[in-house]
């Protein structure tokens, strides 16, 4: 590849210090390169450490050994980190957790201010954001009565008003209804087409399929990456680390037990739906060929 | 027929009310829990279902009908409160936000100690709700809860209110956030804790599979009022429910809607994977 890594995590260790003598080992030599445009899903079990991986993507937490550079910027350096932070910025789990402001564009423009936007810019930017997640029309708002995706949807506009060129997902989607998860999905996909660089922790398997690049934590390391596709097909491993393959997959494989020539790779809603078609009407497509 | 341990009646009830901002979240609900049911709640956002729940443990008393748990009126001011919320635990949502001691054996153990129960009592109690969630009392008794996952917190503080014994517990997204396996284990643990200690279960979900893998029964919710009740299989096989209330599917009804709209003839209503692929089998030419 000849792009640069945007972000680039060589050989990181980092423990939580109990007391002197006692550390809880969560991220053991993980390296990873993220790159412009890649949309990445990072999963894993409860407690495998991909929390704290993405925590480390802007300088939240900073690794004990080894070291995280945003384009070529050590996020060590306490004297760098507002730009590590506006390249690199980061939608958490709990939408009530990054909601500061009383009306929904005051809450947008939070960041702006904090680095001295001018105001005929800041506007602009506001409306740009608001307008790429969907939510014009709720900006004179008060965020509290807003749905959850709602609320995550004024997150990403917060981040997308700094122009980052990259959006870290911690678990955005774990606490949302299913509607809720769809309009964060939409964003997602519609800012990654646009060009910016997403990477994604999350437990939703389905979530999963729409990622460039899956990585697979367990126990602080990087143990199984590749396609979505390519990830899925270790059924048996994943379930081992205590995770699962979607819906799709697991009734396509329910499916080839008793049908040898129906696929079992499929990972998508849709493409089972097209590999049924496939299946039950082989006359009409002869005759129609 | 069971008798019902939980006996929700006309109930209403209205934020901030006699002012301009008065906001009518339930409107004359009725609902029952039998003794050993496992019921599911679901709805849109602010339909109302946390606001009903939180009547069932005496959080909010009735502005206007009745609300009876195992026999304690929670409208009667004398009630005692006390033994209410012994019986019936609720875990709210994002429970791990709620531990409040270092050590996680101390957290689980606050209730029960509280409760005045002998040391060697509070110790089994802590031991077999750590067991029951899935944690090795060893292993995590000592360590601190600043140090661990989202989902290792869940456990925690679901733990702490098992340690209670309550006879109906209230949950309210019990597994949101919690990864696959943690998730497919909390819910045969309490399901387990349903059969075979015939607790009775009442839990509020955005998640469909959840919902269909364990709720012998469902309440739909919308504007403040219960929509309609079924089985799982009723409700995700009537198409016409699920997008008058914008609920979502599980991923094999999904599939089955989709072949549907193309003509083939499959029960949307079966919700688990191994039956969605029975009734693709049903399609195919082998």
């Amino acid at each position: 590849m000849t792009n640069n890594p945007i972000i680039r995590v060589e050989d990181i260790s980092f423990s939580y210090k109990v007391n002197q003598d006692q550390q809880i080992p969560v991220l053991k030599n993980v390296s990873l390169d993220v790159y412009p445009g890649e949309y990445l899903a990072i999963i894993g079990h409860n407690g495998s450490g991909k929390s704290t991986l993405s925590k480390h993507l802007n300088g939240i937490l900073t690794p004990s050994e080894g070291g995280v550079y945003v384009n070529g910027i050590d996020t060590r350096d306490r004297m760098r980190l507002h730009e590590v932070r506006s390249k690199v910025g980061m939608v958490f789990q709990h939408p009530d957790n990054q909601i500061v402001a009383t009306i929904v564009e005051d809450d947008v423009a939070f960041g702006l201010e904090n680095i001295g936007v001018a105001p005929q810019e800041m506007k602009e930017r506001i409306d740009a954001s608001l307008a790429v997640v969907g939510m014009s029309e709720f900006r004179h708002r008060p965020p509290h009565h807003l749905s959850g995706g709602q609320k995550q949807r004024i997150a990403i506009a917060g981040i997308l008003a700094m122009r980052p060129q990259c959006v870290v997902l911690d678990e955005a989607t774990s606490m949302l209804d299913s509607y809720g998860r769809q309009e964060i999905l939409t964003v997602i996909r519609k800012l990654h087409e646009e060009g910016m660089t997403i990477v994604t922790v999350t437990h939703h398997m389905s979530e999963v399929t729409q990622a460039d690049r899956v990585v697979v934590m367990e126990a602080g390391q990087i143990v199984l990456q590749g396609t979505p596709r390519e990830v899925f097909s270790h059924q048996a491993r994943l379930q081992e680390l205590h995770l699962d393959v979607p819906d799709a997959s697991r009734i396509a494989a329910y499916v080839h037990a008793q049908c040898a020539s129906f696929s079992v790779d499929l990972i998508e809603n849709d493409e089972v739906v097209e590999e049924v078609n496939r299946h039950s009407i082989p006359q009409a497509e002869a005759s129609g060929t | 027929m069971n008798r019902s341990i939980v006996e929700v009646s006309d109930l209403s009830h209205t934020y901030m009310q006699g002012t301009p901002l008065a906001h009518r979240a339930l409107n004359r609900v009725s609902m029952q829990a039998a003794k050993g049911e496992c019921i599911a709640i679901i709805g849109h956002t602010g339909s109302g279902k946390s606001t009903l729940i939180q009547h069932l443990n005496g959080l909010f008393r009735p502005q206007a009908g009745k609300v009876i748990v195992n026999g304690l009126d929670v409208s009667d001011p004398k009630v005692d409160i006390k033994l209410l919320r012994r019986q019936v635990g609720l875990v709210f949502q994002n429970p791990e936000d709620q531990l409040f001691e270092k050590l996680v054996g101390d957290d689980i153990a606050y209730g029960p100690f509280k409760m005045g129960l002998p040391l060697a009592e509070v110790k089994e109690r802590v031991e077999w709700a750590m067991e029951l969630v899935g944690l090795s009392f060893e292993e995590m008794k000592d360590r601190p809860t600043f140090a661990l996952s989202g989902g290792q917190k869940r456990k925690i503080a679901l733990a702490g209110m098992l340690a209670l014994r309550p006879k109906v517990l209230v949950l309210d997204e019990p597994t949101a956030g919690l990864d696959p396996r943690s998730r497919q284990e909390l819910l045969q643990r309490i399901r387990r804790l349903n059969q075979e200690e015939r607790l009775t279960v009442i839990f509020v979900s955005h998640n469909m599979e959840e919902v269909a893998q364990l709720a012998e029964r469902v309440y739909v919710m919308a504007l403040g009022q219960i929509a309609c009740e079924g089985t799982p299989r009723q409700i995700f096989g009537n198409q016409e429910i699920l997008r008058e209330h914008h609920i979502g599917t599980p991923e094999a009804v999904d599939i089955l809607y989709k072949l549907r709209e193309q003509g083939y003839g499959v029960d949307p209503g079966a919700f688990l994977p191994e039956e969605a692929a029975a009734e693709i089998l049903k399609l195919i030419n082998r």
